[in-house]
């Protein structure tokens, strides 16, 4: 069986600190269609915990939470 | 620009966002909104403080009155501008917290000529006035061009306020069908106000106009809350449409806004 292919959105939000980081990928997920995904790219540790938390509790899906090297990670997201 | 937003804007509507309620899209409804404070006296000052803060795009204030140092002891957005017309002074003060607001000013009397005119460019309509000629006069013409209309006022130590969706709820009328006549209800001049009541009721004000604007919650619409300072109590009072409303009754007798009905005898809080 083949993997579908989703096509996903990125947003870099390197520099961000929180809660600026949850409140801009929430803003960028309100501009995709439910189901489309989004891959957001962080520096600020926290961040890792507190986001993907705060977008379940709007329902939305982590897909993924990998980490790219020396502070960086890459969240993907399924809007719900 | 992330959603519409400028960096300045997610910043300072950054705890707006984050609620599930509001997040970007109530956001920009409120930046999109219009709403008119009739007032910018005890219960104006807090309603155009928090109304500007949340973001509501664009404010109509209207007052006809100047600040008096005696107004300071409650009006808390017109500091160092005794003298000053209340409207320019509260224009003033939202400008410095928030330039994203428009602010309409209108130096003038709400009065039986100019209110359609000024209503229809608002999306809901908060009354801050201090007299039953004005509040009346508020409450026709918004049920008379569908506006909604939240009500407040306040007495001592003692303030009510509820929200008026015409023809979905009741209006004020259908609770005090009419002015109490001249002469039986004392000036606030003679009758005094403690400092805070006014930022109670207001506060109250501004969280219906909000909630309406965001369509979240469960609006004072066929309630009036009646608060107690000295007893520190909240009490709600339920208040039914009236099918015998002069305004929003089966068979209405004021269809129209006629000077005569708000003379100036009952222009007596």
């Amino acid at each position: 069986m083949q993997d579908m292919v989703i096509m996903a959105t990125e947003l870099d939000l390197r520099g961000e600190v929180c809660p600026y980081t949850f409140v801009k990928t929430k803003l960028k997920l309100e501009e995709l269609e439910s189901g489309e995904e989004l891959i957001v790219t962080f520096n600020h540790a926290p961040a890792v915990e507190n986001v993907p938390r705060s977008l379940k509790n709007e329902g939305h899906k982590i897909l993924g939470i990998e980490e790219k090297g020396d502070h960086l990670w890459k969240v993907r997201i399924r809007k719900a | 620009m992330l959603g519409g937003f400028s960096e300045e804007q997610i910043k300072r509507y950054s705890r707006h966002i984050i609620l599930p309620e509001v997040g970007g899209k109530g956001q920009k409804k409120l930046l999109s909104s219009k709403v008119l404070c009739i007032g910018a006296g005890g219960l104006g000052a807090p309603i155009i403080e928090y109304l500007a803060a949340a973001g509501i795009g664009t404010l109509g204030i209207i007052d006809d009155d100047t600040v008096d140092l005696s107004n300071l002891q409650r009006q808390v957005i017109h500091g160092g501008n005794v003298g000053m017309h209340k409207v320019e002074s509260a224009k003033q003060f939202v400008n410095n917290l928030n330039p994203d607001i428009q602010v309409n000013t209108y130096i003038e009397r709400l009065n039986a000529q100019n209110v359609e005119d000024i209503f229809r460019e608002y999306d809901i309509i908060v009354d801050g006035s201090d007299n039953f000629a004005t509040r009346y006069l508020v409450n026709d013409a918004c049920v008379i061009l569908d506006k909604p209309l939240s009500h407040g006022s306040i007495y001592r130590f003692e303030g009510q306020v509820t929200t008026i969706i015409p023809h979905k709820g009741p209006c004020y009328r259908c609770l005090f069908e009419h002015a109490p006549p001249p002469g039986m209800v004392p000036s606030c001049q003679e009758a005094g106000v403690l400092g805070v009541l006014p930022g109670i009721i207001g506060v109250i004000q501004a969280t219906e106009v909000v909630k309406y604007l965001l369509g979240i919650g469960e609006l004072l619409v066929g309630r009036l809350i009646y608060y107690d300072a000295l007893n520190m109590s909240f009490d709600e009072i339920k208040m039914r449409w009236n099918r015998e409303c002069p305004v929003c009754g089966e068979k209405p007798k004021i269809t129209s806004i006629q000077e005569e009905i708000y003379g100036e005898s009952c222009r007596i809080w």
